[in-house]
């Protein structure tokens, strides 16, 4: 079978042609279908803006981004996002956003009810569906944010930092959840982060990429059961693992 | 969607701002707008002429109306009546300024004035201040002390109500501190509440002094024989339009200036807010 | 209800105040008494006047040229804004000249308006309509730029076209930002028409004041600046309650 998503030599630079600062090396990356891949990396090491151009925001300078075969050409809803900011639209009410996907498709309203309901259900948050966002707390709101994208029935899922605004206790809640949704919908997920341990919990596989201009590393395949322990030996030997080369890294920064 | 919007890459890229141009382009582009809007207007009132479309004298060229301001310039004309009319805004607003700061201040720190103060502030804030001129004008007449007095009303309100509000709002915690450091009665004032509530006092002043300029002209209207105001209702009885024209680009040259000023002061005193 | 009894107790106590000076003044002679109407003589003056009519026709004229004015200039800051906010090359070249304008008080061109339209009713609705169209419109285009980049790629990673993204997340995102514009500009449209029936009117509530100044009668002065205070109160809270109702969904800041 294919791959779900194919990265190929793409590279990034911004600014005028002759004082072009380089954001992204030249990456190749396959991700296989059903996969759960995290992008790690310092700050600043281009890990959001290659998942930009994977979700058609940005163009790349050079080279090319293929999803289904098919070469990325601006965002379009086989690519589903999720993002730190959640971007939920606030004058909306929860089931209004997380049916926007289907209205614009328009989908008949009895079926965007049941799919409201469906995704409501699978992110627990059933009766909080006529709240406006305002009302709701940060991890409220990426679920949200998540069903959201899951109701639009995308071929992948992009996701950037989208714990990163929250704090550690709600963090790890949100975590298991995405966790526990994944073991039911079997997504394709390309996850930016840049916190290791949130890596090894959810990863397949693990990039740690370079800093600017990024390139990837090292990848980790991550070979623990579906339902982790943060607490076994395994995993802190990957985390150690995965620590003494992101340190390597960030040392190259602080240079 | 007419392909002059902005496309779907720009939108996703930069949002409905679009990005930034280089410095050196977007000052051409700023001065290439103005000079096509003066183009623009040159032709339209040029087009008025050749086409008879109705008396040229209603829509007259910028030519014309620079021409009648250097005019005046030179033969001393406008200095007599933009002195007249900066004299007032000066005076007026000075005086409202000392008194929006004075009372505000006051009120916003010694609740017996506040409880004074405010309700007749409260009771006359939703009347238009230029509801209240002819009022002047009935009190002292229709001389220098009405314009001035009715100046000093109108930017009074402004300046009062941020005064005060930059008093309150100060951080209790900030209050708290200076005293636990041993600061009182007029230590604590003039060290901590005045310093705090400076930005928005000169936020009021920048206001103040937008409204001075907003109301003068009107107060030059009725019962004035110099000023800016002065000229452009005078140009009415013989359809001076360049001179009309030309006295309101002045004003509104002084009032730049006057922001200007303001917003240099805010900025050297509050460069604690921003050393960058 | 006690918000409507906190603000009602200030005013009492400033009336009460007013009442004391005005008749404390007329007993005492100090200044001439006609020159500082008490509360009972404006209440009269009033009265009077509503009762032969032409408070009423006062301030609906005045009502009516500010509506007029207003409504055109809000439905051209409308549609302009919007698009101005949407093509950048437009909004580039205007934005130089609305600077270059907007410094030049709006009252300064009141006799402009009066060359140009003459003394009737259509002086004053362009008048209106010139003053309140440039802040609304630098606000509503303001408000549409606003709008964060991260809401629109939010819509069309769900699949929104161009056209989806206007009506389904530029409009939306933006209305309270129109909403405050539109409130701003009627307020300044009531400050103005005030000074514009000044000159050259002969019905208006402007009109009534300078009235009262040519006629030496200060509590007519006194009614006409209370009735607009009025207006200006009650339109404003209304337009307040509105725009509460309207984007009760508002993030916090």
């Amino acid at each position: 079978m294919p791959p779900k998503i194919q990265i190929q030599r793409v590279g990034k630079s911004f600014g005028a042609a002759d004082r072009a600062t380089p954001a992204l090396g030249e990456i190749d990356l396959d991700v296989a279908e059903r996969e759960f891949v995290c992008l790690l990396g310092p700050s600043g090491c281009g890990k959001s803006t290659l998942l930009n151009i994977v979700a058609g925001f940005l163009g790349p300078t050079t080279g090319i981004v293929l999803v289904d075969g098919r070469p990325v050409q601006g965002p379009a809803p086989d690519r589903g996002v999720v993002f730190q900011e959640y971007a939920l639209f606030p004058w909306l009410t929860v089931s209004g956003n997380v049916e926007f996907g289907p209205l614009l498709q328009s989908r008949p309203a009895a079926e965007r009810r049941g799919t409201v309901e469906r995704y409501l259900n699978l992110v627990g948050l059933s009766g909080h569906a006529d709240k406006f966002p305002v009302q709701l707390s940060g991890g409220m709101k990426q679920r949200v944010a998540i069903a959201r994208a899951l109701a639009n029935n995308p071929s992948v899922i992009l996701m950037d930092e989208p714990f990163g605004a929250l704090d550690a206790q709600t963090r790890e809640v949100l975590q298991d959840e995405l966790s526990r949704i994944q073991r039911v919908e079997h997504k394709t997920i390309l996850f930016v982060t840049h916190s290791i341990r949130e890596a090894v919990y959810l990863a397949d596989r693990v990039v740690v990429m370079t800093s600017a201009p990024g390139q990837i590393k090292q990848i980790f395949p991550v070979k623990l059961p579906e339902v982790r322990d943060r607490f076994a030996p395994e995993f802190t030997q990957y985390e150690a693992d995965i620590t003494r080369i992101v340190r390597e890294e960030v040392a190259k920064v602080r240079e | 969607m007419a392909s002059f919007l902005s496309t779907m890459p720009e939108l996703m890229d930069a949002g409905l701002r679009g990005a930034r141009l280089p410095r050196g382009r977007s000052l051409a582009l700023r001065l290439g707008a103005i000079a096509a809007f003066l183009a623009l207007w040159s032709l339209l009132s040029g087009a008025v002429v050749v086409l008879r479309l109705f008396n040229p004298i209603f829509l007259p060229g910028p030519w014309l109306v620079l021409g009648n301001v250097l005019d005046m310039a030179v033969r001393g004309q406008l200095w007599v009546h933009l002195a007249a009319t900066l004299e007032r805004v000066a005076l007026g607003f000075g005086t409202g300024a000392a008194l929006g700061v004075g009372l505000g201040l006051a009120a916003g720190h010694l609740k017996p004035v506040r409880y004074v103060v405010e309700p007749l502030v409260e009771m006359l804030r939703p009347i238009p201040p230029l509801a209240v001129l002819p009022m002047f004008i009935v009190w002292v007449g229709i001389g220098e002390t009405s314009k001035v007095g009715f100046i000093t009303y109108a930017t009074f309100f402004p300046i009062f109500l941020t005064t005060v509000t930059g008093v309150r709002q100060i951080d209790p915690l900030l209050l708290r501190a200076a005293q636990s450091l041993g600061a009182r009665g007029v230590g604590l004032f003039a060290r901590v509440i005045l310093p705090a509530a400076l930005p928005d006092i000169l936020t009021g002043l920048r206001l103040g002094v937008a409204l001075a300029f907003f109301v003068i002209v009107i107060s030059e209207f009725i019962g004035a024989e110099h000023g800016l105001g002065y000229l452009i209702n005078d140009g009415r009885n013989f359809f001076l339009v360049p001179q009309m024209l030309g006295a309101a680009v002045v004003l509104g040259l002084l009032g730049y200036a006057g922001n200007a000023l303001v917003r240099l002061l805010e900025r050297r005193l509050n460069r604690w807010q921003h050393p960058a | 209800m006690s918000g409507a009894a906190a603000r009602a107790v200030p005013m009492l106590g400033a009336l009460a105040a007013w009442a004391v000076v005005a008749h404390g003044n007329a007993w005492l002679g100090i200044v001439n008494p006609v020159l500082l109407p008490t509360p009972l003589e404006v209440g009269r003056a009033g009265l009077d006047l509503a009762a032969s009519g032409e408070l009423i026709r006062h301030f609906l004229t005045s009502l009516g040229r500010v509506a007029q004015g207003f409504g055109l200039a809000a439905v051209a800051a409308l549609g302009l804004g919007l698009l101005v906010a949407m093509c950048v090359p437009l909004r580039l070249m205007i934005e130089p000249v609305i600077e270059f304008v907007r410094p030049i008080p709006p009252l300064a061109f009141l006799p402009m308006f009066l060359v140009w339209f003459g003394l009737g009713e259509a002086s004053k609705i362009a008048f209106i309509g010139y003053t309140t169209f440039f802040p609304m419109f630098v606000a509503i285009a303001a408000g549409v730029l606003r709008v964060d980049v991260v809401l629109l790629r939010a819509a069309a990673s769900l699949g929104a076209s161009r056209a989806d993204l206007v009506r389904r997340v530029v409009l939306p995102a933006a209305l309270p930002g129109i909403v405050v514009a539109l409130r701003v500009g009627f307020g300044l449209a009531l400050f103005v028409i005030v000074g514009a029936e000044f000159m050259g009117a002969d019905a208006g509530l402007g009109h009534l004041i300078m009235e009262g100044r040519t006629f030496f009668n200060p509590a007519q002065i006194v009614v006409g600046a209370l009735v607009l205070g009025l207006l200006g109160s009650l339109i404003n809270t209304l337009l307040l309650a509105t725009e509460r109702r309207l984007i009760r969904w508002r993030p916090e800041a």
